[in-house]
């Protein structure tokens, strides 16, 4: 499946078949910092993913002072 | 994708967010009305504002206040935007796309200054004339007119869209230096007092991934890059710590705030009052000070008189750090 992250704006490859939890444990990545979003469509920790999948991973924190 | 076996607390409809520190999920529909919910608990149990009043919101092209503006205004609030051009490169390029774009597709009223344009300086050359943080001239740049445009405009509170993981990561850093005078000011609410309006916090029962997904839901386009300035500041770090906790023990920072405010802070009062003795008026702009000129009008001199300082000079000189 395709990820798209940000900050800084990347894509990289990675294998399907596994959890959005499990995604962002391999990415080292907290949930509570992000959003998973599944072939536009905003999705929980336990949906699973697949191959043909396009994920977008959005970071939530800003920085406002 | 395979359907997520989670089901909405609420409707047992497929779950689009899980949310560990309410220990349930959410599909869509009742995502939303959380938020709405802790929105009104949130200005009711405060005390912040009432359906007459007219509310001025902050908006910086970010998730925060994009949505307690669309939030306020669907709750049928009166509430105008307020935008100041922060001359931050590129990024304060875009989140003005961001603000006008999502004001003019509502109808919404938007009030905007441009620190260049109007008072002749901005953000990073301000860092540097002065010597400080940029995030220091920035958020006393926008405090101050913030105030400005209320006071002038009659509104009766201004907004801004400060969450959650904003407030307990403000609540850290003073925790961590004992600071008590800033400890005492940090409420949800600050009554309009010496010449300054109302201050108000609805979103402070709200994560910033409540928020940011509310935001997507509601199909408000943000601008989701950080400030190129604000990456790597202390604010930051707290909030990753906290996030660190929460991952471990679920609803410990909702926890570490709501109970500051219902325990700590009435505790605090007296130091509230004494901090708040009274002002003299800036010989310059009329604005609260305790000194001739306030602070913001200082700045303006130093800023205005100093060469324009492109933001790519600020970053190399925090990535240095």
């Amino acid at each position: 499946m395709l990820v798209k992250m940000r900050n800084p704006k990347r894509e990289i490859e990675m294998g399907g078949d596994r959890t959005v939890n499990h995604l962002l444990d391999a990415l080292d990545l907290v949930r509570e910092s992000h959003l998973v979003i599944c072939n536009g469509t905003l999705v929980p920790g336990d949906a699973r993913l697949a191959d043909d999948d396009v994920i977008e991973i959005r970071p939530v924190i800003s920085g406002g002072c | 994708m395979v359907a997520a076996g989670s089901k909405c607390r609420s409707c047992r409809e497929p779950a689009v967010i899980d949310l560990p520190r309410h220990n349930a999920n959410f599909c869509a529909e009742h995502l939303q009305q959380l938020c709405r919910r802790q929105m009104q608990k949130a200005i009711e149990d405060y005390d912040m504002f009432g359906p007459n009043d007219r509310i001025l919101v902050a908006v910086s092209g970010g998730k925060d206040s994009l949505a307690v503006w669309d939030m306020l205004v669907e709750a049928g609030y009166e509430a105008d935007g307020f935008y100041v051009g922060l001359g931050i490169g590129d990024y304060s390029d875009e989140s003005t796309r961001y603000v006008t774009a999502f004001a003019e597709e509502r109808g919404l009223r938007l009030l905007t200054v441009d620190l260049r344009d109007e008072y002749g300086y901005d953000i990073p050359t301000a860092a540097r004339a002065t010597k400080r943080v940029p995030c220091s001239a920035c958020g006393m740049s926008k405090r101050h007119l913030f105030d400005k445009a209320a006071v002038d405009g009659g509104y009766d509170v201004v907004v801004t869209g400060h969450n959650l993981d904003d407030e307990a990561a403000v609540l850290l850093g003073n925790v961590l230096h004992w600071d008590i005078e800033y400890l005492a000011r940090q409420l949800p609410v600050l009554p309009a007092a010496n010449g300054f309006p109302r201050k108000a916090k609805p979103l402070v029962r709200l994560t910033e991934r409540e928020t940011a997904a509310w935001c997507l839901l509601r199909g408000i386009d943000y601008l989701v890059e950080e400030c190129p300035i604000a990456a790597g500041n202390r604010h930051l770090h707290h909030k990753g710590v906290l996030n660190s906790i929460e991952k471990e023990s679920p609803s410990t920072k909702s926890a570490f705030y709501l109970n500051f405010i219902d325990n700590m802070a009435p505790l605090l009062a007296d130091q509230t009052a004494a901090a708040s003795g009274d002002l003299s008026r800036c010989v310059r702009c009329g604005a609260p000070t305790t000194g001739e000129t306030c602070a913001f009008c200082r700045l303006v001199d130093k800023a205005s008189a100093h060469d324009p300082v492109p933001v790519e000079l600020v970053l190399g000189k925090r990535g240095r750090r």
